[in-house]
């Protein structure tokens, strides 16, 4: 029998303020517990809260990235329940009246020939305080509060249900994560809890009505969100064909076990009680407001895509490939300013720079670096060739002074290695291709008379004798001929 | 030195400039009085003698280094609802019974920042919960007029205090009435701004959007000079208004002469008592020999407020009560099983009776299938009452009526039927809900020689005016003048 | 309107307060005669009138992005019922 998931993402994106969202109390990351909770924070008796602006301009960025209305006058609310790491026994969010409305993502699902383009549809895109955390271990069975996290500024961002898969929640998730992280209003920081996804999970016949959904909370990974999504899927059709109804809940994903589990904290009835928070006024955001940010957002990564396609003639994958994140595309940017060449530039973007940074949160079907290269590595996600040594070395590809594959070896010594020139690297290494025509010939005539066997082949017509010739020319050079010279003398001596 | 306790804060300010008594003398003639009046009035529920001679002394020598503004070394007392640094601030509750806060209020910081000393905490309805005091944990506070009787509420204890001329002033705070009714009750002279004149911040709430701080003395004028120290933007409180400074006292000395004053006509029909009223149309008399014309005004849905503010105030008191949880400060239970046990018991326990009952009845106004048919509804009703008044202050300058429908009243009279206790506040919780200025002066005694109260109300941010029409009021009478004779 | 008893339990456990079965009796009526006494509100046509939840019709003000806090944790832990190494203690939380 054929079922239908039936998917929607929440994710609470961390903001990327110096202060909280409603006191001016640090928010950064992994302080001693309590040193950053102010008397705001733990709701003293008496406090007040009052809204940051930087706050704002972030939803108003987020608005305008994901082409959503952006609220002239929205509404703070109570979302009131009792939790320990909850300190006014409300949390400040936004309900009826949401800063950002509507808007959506465009998602390439799969990759390769198997790839599609999907948009999914946001709901909502709201303002809100995160809650502290709670401590479970190690006080003699009691649970210690930390209300550091309590007040760090939240974008929750709601979709639509469209999405039907966990590739496509996933796919969804890792576009969402870039463009927060593109137009710089979050760090995208999953391991500190600064991306946050939960999944609402349902299945149905095809064409039929909606499931009851269950929640899954708190998804800190990629890799987890799909293992979850998965797991609850066969979970809920299992139930529905052993003739037991879901009943909505919410679950937390254990990945040790790879199963949900329904949270015990959260099965009392919630009526959370939402209603305006008298202490917090109307937020007017003003058109003029909205175009002077919008004037401050950098290009983004879709319009930025057809630049590249339409500008440097890559194909759609490569400028994809390209804007997956800002940086990497100001890099591509600026190594082709400098040598012209575009396509060169964005095949070792993608193939050799993309694959030293990420060593560690590669794709599994990546060639795995070497391994004096991967311990060599000091930390992921930076580029340690700047972008006018990557031009300098594709333009002593292109004037011939080296080959690709000595190019190779100078980017890993430029990778790895201390802080030098281009030129004096290929220099120190013997990288220099060997140019002089009459040495090649020399060359050349002495493999053709040493393999005279493999000539009567390539005569009879067996194209494969050609290329094992070509490996011997290049061998007797030891690597440094230029292949292409070799290819062409060695085909003018067999073929006149 | 005794005249001293009947004195206008002008009249301090002008003895301890000229040398006449020192800060700290005048705060020990108060200690001394609350030391001797106090416990037949429990008015008082925090004191501390050290701290308070600590900050005398800070402001003698600040008036003798000539740094001393109108109010520096005056005495006053905080209602135990404003935060104040190192002292207990309970706001009447077993709940923060030992909660010490650790730092000031914005009214607080501006009044010690004017130079006035604090003598102590005052007792209070729990959270500001009530009309007569007697909901305060620390017991009721007995009106000084008659120990028998209440001194209204919430800000009970600030109004026993000056009345028994514990303190030269006091700061009150004012939800539905509370600054307002107590004037009235005991005899002075309070006044509630405009909502967004004087900061929030470090003021324990209880309704949000109502909530609103003022002073409490002998006269409009002390009032005056107050709300000049209390009053000013604070960027710690989101609906602090954003205003260029005001000299309230600017208009005090102007003549009446063609003030129209409006008479509500709803505030005028059945419901106040017959000596109120009299006493209400003495002033009112005297008031047109000052020169001011009365019209008739109406406020058609002023009959609704008060069941729409006790929608609305529960409403938003059932969550800021929420914070009140035995976490991080104030009352634990000692015994319970689990966290939600804990925190039921801790708020069980913690909580008063009439408390527990507005968290109750806010809780259910604001649940699922509730919301809007009364949370909603009393909004909408709230526009209306506004609304009235906005087209009622089109004909007149401001507008007066009794402040209380009765004198005070024995304790026990009303505490068993909440709807009644409610119904208290009948005339002053219309302001709160249209977020209005308001005051009350003493204008008479009524049954029992106890003191009436007449109520303006302001245009918005039209205080000023109000301490103008209370002054010459006051110039012409001297009801606000007498204290009883018990207490001398 | 009228609450059952039913009604004030679940109020009572959503508002975190202990009712004994004879205090929950008596928060019942108590709470009907206020429920009573609001009752009039349903009255009121109030079609096409905005709701009113400030008394002053501004807009919210907002901070600059500054750190203006430090720390103060333990002035605010000296009133705290129950501390250990910096953290509120509360009895354990199952999730």
């Amino acid at each position: 029998m054929n079922w239908e998931v039936v998917i929607g993402l929440e994710t609470h994106a961390q903001l990327q303020t110096k202060s909280k969202i409603f006191s001016g109390s640090s928010i950064a990351f992994g302080a001693e517990p309590n040193v950053q909770a102010s008397a705001v924070d733990i709701a003293l008796p008496g406090v007040l809260p009052v809204l940051n602006h930087e706050a704002v301009v972030c939803a108003i960025k987020f608005g305008l990235a994901v082409g959503a209305q952006i609220a002239p006058r929205s509404i703070f609310a109570r979302k009131n329940y009792f939790y320990p790491d909850l300190p006014k026994g409300y949390q400040i969010s936004q309900f009826e009246i949401p800063v950002v409305s509507g808007g959506g993502l465009a998602i390439t699902v799969g990759s390769g020939d198997a790839a599609t383009e999907k948009f999914v549809h946001l709901t909502r895109a709201h303002l809100e305080e995160d809650a502290g955390k709670s401590l479970h271990e190690d006080f003699h069975g009691r649970t210690g509060i930390d209300l550091n996290r309590a007040g760090t500024p939240l974008l929750e961002i709601v979709t639509e249900p469209d999405m039907r898969s966990s590739a496509e929640a996933v796919a969804y998730a890792k576009a969402l994560h870039a463009l927060v992280q593109w137009i710089g209003i979050c760090d995208g920081n999953m391991q500190e809890g600064s991306f946050r996804c939960d999944a609402n999970v349902s299945v149905r016949r095809p064409g039929g009505p909606l499931g009851t959904r269950r929640e899954i909370k708190n998804l800190n990974s990629f890799r987890f969100m799909q293992q979850a999504i998965d797991f609850e899927v066969q979970w809920q059709i299992n139930e529905i064909t052993e003739g037991r109804a879901i009943r909505q809940a919410t679950v937390l994903f254990d990945p040790d076990s790879g199963e949900t589990r329904s949270m015990r904290s959260k099965e009392d009835a919630h009526d959370y009680r939402y209603f305006p928070d008298p202490d917090l006024l109307p937020l007017e955001i003003t058109p003029d407001w909205i175009a002077q940010v919008k004037s401050e957002l950098p290009e983004l990564p879709q319009a930025m895509q057809a630049r590249f396609q339409a500008a440097y003639g890559l194909s759609a994958y490569d400028a994809a490939t390209l804007t997956a994140s800002r940086d990497m595309a100001k890099y591509f940017e600026a190594a082709t300013q400098a040598c012209k060449q575009p396509k060169l530039v964005a095949n070792w973007v993608i193939n050799e720079v993309r694959r030293f940074m990420y060593e560690g949160a590669r794709d599994e079907q990546e060639e795995p670096l070497p391994s004096e290269v991967r311990d060599g590595i000091p930390g992921r996600d930076v580029i340690r060739i700047p972008a006018e040594k990557l031009a300098e070395l594709i333009t002593r590809i292109t004037d011939a002074t080296i080959s690709n594959a000595g190019a190779k070896k100078a980017f890993i010594e430029l990778w790895t290695g201390p802080e030098q020139k281009v030129d004096e690297v290929i220099e120190r290494m013997g990288l220099k291709q060997i140019t002089d025509t009459g040495a090649i010939e020399a060359l050349v005539d002495d493999v053709l008379a040493a393999n005279q066997k493999s000539v009567e082949e390539y005569r009879a017509g067996k194209e494969k004798a050609f290329n094992a010739l070509v490996g011997q020319a290049m061998k007797a050079t030891k690597g440094k001929a230029n292949p292409q010279q070799v290819t062409d003398l060695l085909k003018k001596k067999l073929g006149a | 030195m005794s005249d001293l306790v009947n004195s206008s804060l002008r009249e301090l300010s002008a003895a301890l400039a000229a040398k006449k008594v020192s800060a700290v003398e005048l705060a020990t003639l108060f200690l001394d009085r609350i030391e001797k009046l106090n416990p037949a009035l429990n008015a008082f529920i925090a004191l501390d003698r050290d701290k308070t001679l600590t900050q005398a002394r800070g402001t003698d020598a600040a008036l003798a280094a000539g740094a001393g503004s109108t109010l520096t070394g005056i005495p006053l007392a905080h209602k135990d609802i404003f935060c104040t640094n190192g002292w207990r601030t309970s706001c009447g509750s077993k709940m923060l019974a030992n909660f010490v806060s650790p730092y000031d209020a914005h009214v607080v910081e501006k009044l010690a920042a004017a130079g006035m000393v604090t003598l102590g905490k005052l007792n209070m309805d729990e959270f500001a919960m009530g009309s007569s005091n007697e909901t305060s944990f620390f017991g009721p506070v007995k009106n000084p007029w008659d120990v028998s009787r209440v001194p209204g509420g919430s800000s009970g204890g600030s109004a026993a205090a000056i009345a028994a001329r514990l303190t030269p002033a006091a700061t009150g705070t004012d939800t539905g009435g509370s600054i307002r009714q107590p004037a009235a009750l005991c005899g002075l002279t309070g006044l509630k701004p405009t909502y967004g004149v004087v900061s929030r911040y470090g003021m324990i709430a209880f309704a949000s959007s109502l909530d609103q701080a003022g002073p409490m003395a002998k006269s409009a004028e002390d009032c005056a000079l107050l709300l000049n120290a209390m009053a000013g933007f604070d960027p710690r409180d989101s609906t602090s208004l954003e205003r260029s400074t005001e000299d309230y006292a600017r208009d005090l000395e102007k003549p009446l002469a063609g003030l129209r004053i409006g008479l509500p006509k709803e505030f005028f029909s059945d419901g106040m008592d017959a000596d109120v009223r009299a006493a209400v149309e003495v002033a009112l008399a005297e008031y047109r020999t000052l020169g001011a014309t009365t019209v008739e005004v109406q406020l058609p849905n002023s009959g609704l407020s008060v069941p729409a503010y006790y929608v609305i105030a529960p409403a938003e008191a059932s969550s800021n009560l929420s914070r009140f949880d035995g976490v991080r400060y104030g009352y634990r239970a000692p015994e319970y099983a689990d966290l939600t046990e804990m925190y039921s018991r801790s708020r069980a326990q913690g909580f008063g009776a009439e408390v527990k009952r507005r968290i109750l009845i806010g809780t259910y106004v604001l649940s699922h299938g509730y919301y809007d048919a009364y949370y909603l509804q009393a909004q909408k009703i709230r526009r209306l009452i506004a609304a009235d008044f906005a087209e009622a202050f089109k004909n007149c300058d401001v507008i007066m009526g009794p402040t209380s429908p009765s004198v005070a009243f024995g304790f026990g009279a009303k505490s068993a039927d909440p709807v009644q206790m409610y119904l208290s506040d009948i005339y002053t919780i219309s302001t709160n809900l249209a977020g209005l200025p308001g005051m009350s002066l003493p204008c008479g005694f009524g049954n029992n020689n106890m003191p009436v109260g007449l109520q303006i109300i302001g245009n918005w941010f039209g205080e000023a005016k109000m301490l103008n029409v209370a002054h010459q009021y006051q110039k012409a009478t001297d009801w606000h003048m007498k204290f009883p004779e018990q207490m001398r | 309107m009228s609450l059952t008893l039913e009604d004030v339990t679940r109020i009572a456990l959503l508002s975190r307060i202990d009712l004994s079965a004879a205090e929950r009796e008596a928060t019942r009526d108590q709470l009907n005669g206020i429920l009573g006494f609001i009752e009039q509100l349903q009255a009121v046509d109030t079609t096409g009138i905005e709701p009113m939840a400030h008394a002053v019709d501004v807009v919210q003000r907002l901070r600059p992005d500054v750190v203006t806090e430090t720390d103060r944790r333990a002035d605010f832990q000296a009133v705290a019922p129950e501390t250990e190494a910096g953290l509120y203690l509360v009895p354990r939380v199952v999730e």
